[in-house]
Order: C-alpha cells, then structure tokens, then sequence
C-alpha cells in the first residue's frame, strides 16, 4: 500500500475554537452546538457519541465541510475552512476527507469499481490512472474479485467495504465515518472495525460517530457530546507510534 | 457517465426524446412539403416560358357593364409583327387564338383545344416534334388546313397508329395531320398538356373563328433584365398603334410573368412558414418534456447529488452533468427526428402524391434548435441539481 507521508510534528489535524451552529426556530434561537473546543492530531482513532439530539451529527457535518458554523474557528491543515464558499468547501471535501456513511451510499447503477473512482473524477484525474488506483484500493480492503459487480449484488459488509475503498481512494487526512456498522450483522461489524484499526494502524486519522459504546471502544479516544458541547473527552493524545 | 444514466432509464429517455423526434420530424416533414408546393409553382410558371410577357386585350368599356378581360377585339396580328419588328432585346413573338372543338377520324371523336398560333409558338413553349414537322410560314401564308396533334389526342383518335398524313375533321373541317408532339404529360396545374390540336393562326382565324383579331400575343423577352424595359416598350407602342391618347384607358393587358411568380413564391413561403411554425411549437413542446422530465430526474436522484457532492463534486461538476444528460436527450432526438421528418417527408410523396423537396436548412436549423432546446430546458432542471445542499441531499429518501 502506498504510504501518505506523515508529517513528523505532532501538530493538529483538526482544530476547533468557539464553534456554535445557531438554528432559528421561529422565535427563538436554538444552538445546536454551543461552543465547541476541539483538537484531533494526526494519527487519532476518536469515537465520537451522544445521543439523538445532542448536536453529534451537526459536529460531523461541520468536521466532514459539509455545513458550516455561525460562528468560531475550524482550521483543517492548518488552514481556516469556516467560512468557505460553497464550491472551496467541496474541493476541501474531495481532497482532505473520506466518507463512510451507515447507508453505505454507492451509486446503484455502476460498479463498484466506478463508485471506488468516483471522488477522482472531481480530483480531475484521468480514466485509465483511476481505474488503476480505484483498483488497487479495492484491493486494499479485499474485493478486487468484485470490480465489475454492481452494489445491489453485494452484501452490506461487501459494501460497505467498497464504502471504505471509496473513502481512501483520494488518500485524504482524515476518514469519517458515520454509524459504519449501524446497519451490518455482528460478523460483517466485526470485519469493517478490523480495517478500520488496521488503517489506523498505518497512521491515518479517523473519526468515528457512532452511539454504540462497544464499536467506540475500538477507538482510542471517546468523545462524548451533549446538548451541543463535549461532555467527556476520553484518551486524549493516543497516537500509534508509526513505524 | 450520461449515457450511463440515460440507459439506465431507456424508456424514459425515449419518451423523453420523442417530443424532441415528433418536433424535429414535423419541421422537416412540413417545410418538405411547403418546399415542394413552391416548386410545383415554379416549374409551373418556369413551363408556361421563361422571360415571357403576355400581351391581351383589355375589357370593353363601351357603355354600361363591362365586359370581361381579352373581350376588346382591339389586338391584331399587326400589333404582333410591329412588336417584332420595333422593338429591342425580344427572342420571339407568338400571338395566338385558341377555341374548342369537336376533332374527328373516322368513328372517333374527341373534345379538345384547338390553338391557332405562328411557328414562333414551338420555340416560346419549348415543344419538340416527336414526328413530322410543325407549322410553317408557308402553311401560315396559304391558310393551309394543316395540323400539329397532342399525345392525347393522337391516342383517343388513331391509338396506335401513327396519325401523321391523316386526315382529321376539326369542326367539320378536314385537316392533314403533318406532325405529332412529343408528349409534356400534365402541366403541375394539374392539366393535359397533350391534350391539344394546333394550326396556322391564320386558318384559325379565317377558316374556323371567322375574327380578325388575335387572343394573345406571347413575348419571350432576350434577357430577364430586358423584362421592365421591354414590357414599358411594348405600352408605349400598342397606345401608338392603337392611338390612345392622355389618360385614357389602354385597350390591352402586358402581363409578366415574374410578378406572377414573385406572388405565388410569396404565397408558397407563407405556406411553408405556417407549416413550419405549427411543427416548431411541437419542438417547443417537446423541450418543455425534456424539461419536465429532467426536472423528475433531478428529484429522483437527489441521493445520488448528495454523494457526488459530498464526495467533492462542485456546483460546474453537477450542472454540467445534468446539461450533459439534457443534451444529449437533444442530440440523440434531434437525429432520430431527421430520419423520421426525412422518411416522412418520402412517405407523403409515395403515399399522397405530393410533391416534397427535402433541404438543408430545415435540418441544421431543426438540428440546431433541438440540441438548443435540451440546453436551455435543461439549464433550470440542472441548477435545481447543483444548488441542493449535500446534507439534505444525502438525507432524501
């Protein structure tokens, strides 16, 4: 497997500073996030939890630039991303962050193969080379057999499997992964927490929402979110030493 | 990757595409037809002669009602030779009268036109002899009772015997046969143009009308640019001759040919644009299905827009992928309704009977418009797509 370098200094991936997301409800202002401080380094493995309503998801969207904040500080890389337009966000997107969602999300009418190249298209990369790295991480999480299958003739852990091989194809900094095994068996659960571990064993950051206290331990660093703040923080600075 | 959605959904897409194919193959279809009516006209006009004025008496006004147009009896064979004679840039002068009758042989008989003309009258109307001779000045100066017969006439009184040196009995009148016109068939007037006897003009009228005057005289002008000129010579020679003076009315009729034909190709394009314009509106309908259409592709696949987006397709990606889809849409319709509008457009000839005449530019421009209707009916239905925002995107169910 191709390595992405790692930077040697310990320096944050993630750096959140007074986040707050403001929803109006008719008269009222409610805060979905209430101030939010928080650092990920590269290399953590941190679940994120807390229940419906807590403000978990909103937190995922905002670290995923899929929304952004009313107000506060969100520098990815170093580099300040709260206020993007909407296209910088999608380029920050396709280059910086990889995408596991619970509903797997492939596109039903093409192969898998197509659905690992598709974040490479918007990476403006030729057919022939996307193909190739599509290919390899399909290889990477074990289902180079299934390259020409279209999604509905996996099943869920294939899928999500090919999830993952999607979400590392553009070999961002960071995977998030939300509620991954939230519609899985325990076997198939079992198969996509092992890769997991084994990614951040090889040094990538990721950042896990889920609301089940057995996959966070799999973790190394347990969030807890409530009413729009960070209750619990958890293993903070547990990173595996890369070799 | 739009051929991939669109074959995903073939028999969407080909409903889709068939207003864009109706509109298309109505515009070609319709303006063939329009095309073919005008050159029906022309060849029309082109077959009465080319270059030609047509001179006629004009209508009795002596007292009361007036009589109809070519009842003067003011216009003689003279009036003829002196505009041979006097005037510039002319080719030929035929004058003409012409009466029905009853033709005979033998225990046949036959209706027809009779027409007394000069030898001109062979080279103004483009005749060929197809056996025998036509008239001569001789034939003309002796008042001979001679005959020049149609195809259809030869048919119906000799079948297929050759009828040259036969006598015939026009209006109980014999006459010698001396010569057999090739066959014209029908004039797109939808007349017989063999269905016809000519004889010396002067026979015709001593021997069978009894008058003195001519019908029409018949001007092939040299050169179409002589035709002004020429038409205002003749005017000012016939009012000599027929010493009309100040104001008063000419007792005669130039006509010209091209303002016949500028009239009639104006009525003909008039034609084609209201054919053209009723097939136009299907194509419009057709592009407000396309953008029906894509407008429920662009919900129905709000998931779909979700994950591109999250997965870093920007605002121009989504646009460009839906305006692609619309496009094509066009394209693949704009072609399939050529084909149609062509085949169509044969079938109305083979079927009908028309006459249709399939051209370039209704083509490219239906082409054109079609393939500009899926991007235009695309553009709203493809910014609904790229304007959606990727959480609620990926929310829909």
């Amino acid at each position: 497997m191709k390595e992405k370098k790692i930077k040697s200094s310990a320096e944050h991936v993630i750096r959140l500073r007074g986040i707050k997301k403001l929803y109006q409800m008719g008269q009222q202002q409610v805060a979905a996030l209430d101030g939010i401080d928080l650092d990920i380094k590269r290399g953590e493995f941190a679940a994120l939890m807390g229940p419906s309503g807590s403000g978990k998801s909103t937190l995922m969207n905002i670290l995923g630039c899929l929304d952004r904040p009313t107000c506060g500080s969100y520098e990815l890389e170093g580099r300040e991303v709260a206020h993007l337009s909407d296209d910088e966000l999608a380029l920050t997107r396709n280059r910086h962050i990889g995408f596991v969602f619970q509903n797997f999300n492939l596109l039903s009418r093409i192969s898998s193969l197509d659905n690992v190249a598709l974040p490479l298209i918007y990476a403006g990369i030729g057919a022939r080379e996307r193909r190739k790295r599509a290919m390899h991480f399909l290889d990477t999480v074990g289902l180079a057999d299934r390259a020409e299958h279209m999604p509905n003739e996996l099943s869920g852990g294939q899928r999500q499997r090919v999830a993952i091989a999607r979400a590392l194809v553009n070999e961002p900094e960071i995977i998030m992964a939300d509620e991954p095994t939230g519609n899985l068996d325990t076997k198939s659960t079992r198969e996509i927490m092992d890769i997991f571990q084994k990614l951040h064993g090889t040094g990538r950051t990721i950042i896990l929402v889920t609301h089940e206290p057995e996959i966070a331990v799999c973790a190394n660093r347990q969030l807890l979110v409530r009413d729009g703040v960070i209750t619990r923080d958890e293993g903070k600075g547990v990173v595996l030493d890369v070799v | 990757m739009a051929f991939t959605a669109l074959y995903a959904n073939k028999l969407r897409s080909l409903l889709t595409m068939l207003g864009i194919i109706i509109g298309v193959g109505a515009v070609i279809a319709m303006v063939s037809v329009g095309m073919g009516v005008r050159s029906n006209v022309q060849e029309s006009i082109a077959s009465l002669g080319s270059n030609m004025l047509i001179v006629s008496p004009g209508s009795s006004n002596r007292g009361g009602p007036r009589g109809a147009a070519g009842s003067m009896q003011t216009l003689k064979y003279d009036d003829a030779k002196a505009i041979q004679a006097k005037i510039k840039n002319i080719d030929f002068v035929s004058p003409s009268v012409s009466g029905s009758y009853q033709v005979v042989n033998g225990n046949q008989n036959w209706n027809t036109s009779v027409q007394g003309v000069t030898p001109e009258y062979m080279d103004i109307k483009s005749l060929t002899v197809e056996s025998g001779s036509f008239i001569t000045n001789d034939n003309m100066n002796k008042r001979d009772r001679v005959a020049v017969i149609g195809a259809t006439v030869a048919e119906n009184l000799f079948g297929a015997e050759n009828p040259v040196g036969r006598n015939i009995r026009v209006n109980n009148q014999p006459f010698r046969v001396i010569g057999l016109l090739e066959s014209k068939g029908q004039s797109s007037m939808g007349q017989d143009q063999d269905d016809v006897v000519i004889i010396p003009l002067t026979t015709a009228q001593e021997r069978m009308l009894g008058i003195t005057y001519v019908q029409s005289v018949s001007v092939q002008v040299s050169d179409a640019m002589y035709m002004d000129q020429v038409q205002n010579d003749i005017e000012v020679l016939l009012r000599q001759r027929h010493r009309i003076i100040g104001d008063n009315e000419d007792d005669f009729h130039v006509r010209n040919l091209t303002s016949l034909m500028e009239t009639m190709n104006q009525t003909t394009t008039m034609i084609t644009l209201l054919l053209g314009s009723v097939a136009g509106i299907s194509l419009i309908v057709g592009g407000i299905g396309i953008m029906n259409i894509m407008m429920v592709s662009v919900t129905e696949r709000t998931r779909e827009i979700g994950i591109r987006k999250a997965l870093g397709a920007t605002f121009n990606n989504i646009m460009m992928q839906f305006l692609i889809e619309s496009v094509v849409i066009g394209v693949i319709g704009g072609i399939i309704g050529i084909a149609v509008g062509c085949g169509l457009s044969y079938a109305i000839a083979g079927v009908g009977g028309f006459t249709t005449v399939i051209t370039l530019a209704p083509i490219l421009i239906s082409f054109t418009f079609s393939v500009g209707i899926g991007l235009l009916f695309g553009i709203l239905p493809a910014r609904k797509a790229a304007r959606l925002d990727p959480i609620e995107a990926l929310r829909y169910e």
